[in-house]
């Protein structure tokens, strides 16, 4: 069937062999590299936003010191490359981490890779969700927060059935873009050795010598996990903005 | 929201005690290095050295468990706990033992400078003035290079000897030195066609060192001296020269 | 009045407490702490600085001019250049950098061994090294990011005063010198100086395809040394002057840009 195009194009033949699910073919390789990408955005996104929630409460609302050492984390975070931090974060933290638990008086315990990924990546992500959503939760007008006290609800119960809500749609561009940047970070997860997608196609590409091939299909897999991610968060956007005046 | 970010906490140290505690992590590098380890098509990791892991643990009787690590922070990764030991194809050197300890040498392997057909050099410093000379990052053939020829030979660091064959094959470097076991695999490869063996690099114990061992870290008596066990098991029931025909024509047992 | 303030926001008791915290922390870490390798690599680390500064300074410029055009496309050009722009723009944001480094150093490298011609080219003295491929990757990435700042930007400018610089006589290359471009960029610049400050952070990258810049020099003292942890740490106190630095210059740039545009 596809004989004619690969009469025109004698390379394409060899790619497809090498990509193909099955071995000899390594892109199902490929496919788990990409499975542990997605995996590990996923949570470090997750463990970003809830570090971010309780900063952006932080610097709203805690007391002087908090806010200071809220602002040095995200300045730090902020300035430093994200290679370097996951660099110190992935050989300190578990040696922090240990030692502190054996001051503690317990057993020591092993930190598996994807653990690792997550956290790190998570704290970074959890400075540039401070900020985002510090940004989102200020513009939510004080009435609501004051009329919500009217009715007699607790700050717990204001806060999720009016900040959220309120501020979500402000939040949300930045947010998605934040789950973009998550998804590439998890790249550099392969210069410390993870087996997410950029290190299997590295491996691919190492060992077949096609580094071309592996390189533009790995860039394919990407470009479909952003785009298809850029319409969920498009849709979720545009149900949350439905409630809303047009401004 | 406190309780939320506990839960998360409780979540994320419950997920990782999980992983067993009285299993040997055995660091490889998570660059391919053919023959000795690289990942097949299938993702498992196959080769010489992968066969003897296997060996020296079951001689040995310990539960080893591959752990894939990047190359350049394999060292680091080991002694902060993330691995157990190292058997990667780690040269014993004297740098290194400042910092971790060795297990007896598994294997020997020469070391080589391997250049472009065209071009005439040896492995003496003065041939490779004026040429740009590949090495793998955190290798003993950057240790030696840096010693021996940088100032005037252009040094390129690579992350991984995968790399550096793919630069001399393209031409953008000269030559590369690198272990001979493992240059013969890339120089018959069509890629390889470019290059020749150039001539071994001149003695120098210190640096080069006294053979491959696995790396445990200061210490660690008892992991070290199971391995010991295991690869003087192997080596008297033939099992080590039964994988090593299936790799190469000699013994790389060394002396 | 100025330096009040400064002083009225220092000189609160739990400032004072963290400041004397953090002092204790860096002298505890430079006495503790290894830090004797620092001479021998003094000279190294410094060329690695340059590196790095020079490829962040070049990658931007060219990042930037490239930038110009790609948003104008979008915002203003035909279908024919928008499209690709847009495309362009979009796989660059799509894709993580460290991979189109690789694309562009080791996928370019593979295809040498099939042309034998560019090696007698001359442009192969060039080919052969690193840094020109980093400096492309680089660039280029700036560019795609860019690109979609700018397209913002060159719509936000209000229609009424390009028609009115029409209808004035003006050329159409002198309105988007005198008109349309400054504003775009004034309204870009804030954006700008934060996308520099990522850019600077994405420069480490460059040390995977045997660039020489600073990060690659902290990772040999590491490899000669095996000291782990000090130079990173001394590199990411470098990256956070290098940011500050400039922050400042663009907070600088702003304020002059912002005084000549309202004045």
């Amino acid at each position: 069937m596809l004989d004619w195009l690969y009469a025109l194009w004698p390379g394409l033949e060899t790619s497809v062999g090498l990509l193909s699910l099955q071995p000899p073919g390594w892109g199902g390789n490929l496919l788990r590299g990409a499975w542990a990408s997605l995996q590990i955005a996923v949570g470090a996104f997750a463990l970003g936003l809830l570090i971010g929630t309780a900063g952006a409460l932080g610097k709203l609302h805690g007391g002087p010191v908090t806010r200071d050492l809220l602002a040095v984390y995200t300045v730090v975070v902020r300035a430093v490359p994200e290679l370097i931090l996951i660099l110190i974060l992935y050989y300190a933290g578990t040696d922090l981490l240990n030692q502190a638990l054996r001051a503690l008086g317990q057993r020591p315990v092993e930190i598996s890779g994807v653990v690792a990924g997550i956290a790190v990546l998570g704290i970074v992500q959890g400075a540039y969700a401070t900020e985002v959503l510090r940004g989102a939760i200020q513009s939510v007008p004080r009435g609501q927060h004051e009329a919500a006290r009217a009715y007699g609800m607790g700050s717990v119960q204001i806060f999720r059935r009016v900040t959220i809500p309120a501020m979500l749609p402000l939040a949300l561009p930045g947010l998605s873009n934040l789950w973009l940047i998550a998804t590439k970070d998890t790249a550099l997860l392969a210069i410390v050795g993870f087996s997410e997608l950029t290190l299997e196609t590295r491996q691919a590409a190492g060992s077949t010598r096609a580094y071309f091939t592996f390189f533009l299909a790995a860039g394919a897999l990407y470009l479909l996990m952003t785009l298809l991610s850029g319409r969920i968060f498009g849709w979720i956007e545009a149900r949350y903005r439905r409630g809303q005046a047009a401004q | 929201m406190r309780k939320l970010a506990l839960l998360a906490t409780t979540a994320l140290i419950a997920t990782a005690a999980m992983a067993q505690a009285d299993q040997v992590r055995i660091g490889i590098a998570a660059e391919p290095y053919p023959p000795f380890a690289s990942p097949d098509a299938a993702g498992n990791w196959v080769g010489w050295e992968v066969e003897i892991i296997d060996a020296v643990c079951a001689a040995a009787a310990l539960d080893c468990v591959l752990t894939p690590t990047a190359w350049d922070g394999i060292i680091p990764a080991l002694v902060s706990g993330r691995i157990d030991t190292i058997m990667a194809s780690m040269s014993i050197t004297a740098d290194r033992m400042q910092t971790i300890d060795f297990s007896d040498p598994y294997y020997n392997t020469p070391t080589v400078i391997v250049g472009q057909r065209d071009m005439q050099m040896d492995a003496s410093p003065e041939s490779l003035a004026g040429k740009v000379l590949g090495v793998q990052v955190s290798t003993i053939h950057q240790s030696y290079a840096q010693a021996y020829f940088e100032g005037a030979t252009e040094l390129r660091t690579y992350q991984t000897q995968d790399e550096a064959n793919q630069d001399l094959a393209a031409g953008r470097i000269d030559a590369t030195q690198a272990d001979s076991l493992a240059m013969d695999d890339f120089l018959a490869t069509a890629a390889g066609a470019c290059c020749e063996v150039k001539g071994a690099v001149a003695a120098d114990e210190a640096i080069l060192g006294a053979g491959v061992g696995a790396g445990v870290r200061k210490g660690d008596d008892a992991l070290r001296e199971a391995i010991n066990t295991g690869i003087a098991a192997i080596i008297a029931d033939g099992t080590y020269d039964a994988i090593t025909a299936g790799y190469f024509a000699t013994s790389i047992l060394g002396n | 009045m100025n330096r009040q303030r400064i002083a009225q926001e220092v000189f609160v008791p739990h400032r004072i407490v963290m400041v004397a915290v953090a002092l204790g922390l860096v002298v505890w870490a430079a006495l503790a702490m290894r830090w004797d390798w620092i001479p021998r690599y003094y000279d190294l680390a410094v060329q690695g600085i340059w590196r790095t500064l020079w490829l962040l300074a070049l990658s931007c410029l060219i990042g930037f001019a490239l930038a110009v055009p790609l948003g104008l496309a979008q915002a203003a050009g035909p279908r024919v250049l928008a499209a690709p722009a847009r495309a362009f723009c979009t796989v660059i944001r799509g894709t993580p950098l460290l991979l189109q480094l690789w694309l562009i150093y080791f996928g370019v490298g593979s295809l040498f061994p099939q042309f034998p011609w560019i090696r007698e080219s001359e442009l192969w003295p060039y080919l052969r090294q690193a840094w020109p491929y980093a400096l492309l990757a680089l660039s280029l990435s700036f560019a795609g990011y860019e690109g979609e700042v700018m397209r913002g930007a060159f719509k936000s400018v209000a229609g009424g005063q390009l028609e009115a610089a029409r209808s004035m006589g003006m050329g159409r290359f002198a309105i988007f010198r005198r008109i349309w471009f400054p504003q775009a960029l004034q309204r870009a610049l804030p954006t700008l100086g934060g996308e520099t400050v990522l850019q600077l952070k994405a420069t480490p990258l460059v040390a995977t395809i045997t660039v020489i810049e600073i990060y690659a020099v902290s990772s040999r003292v590491r490899q000669d040394t095996f000291i782990i942890y000090e130079p990173l740490l001394l590199l990411a106190v470098i990256y956070m002057v290098i940011a500050g630095l400039l922050a400042l210059g663009f907070k600088l740039l702003e304020q002059r840009f912002n005084r000549g545009m309202l004045g």
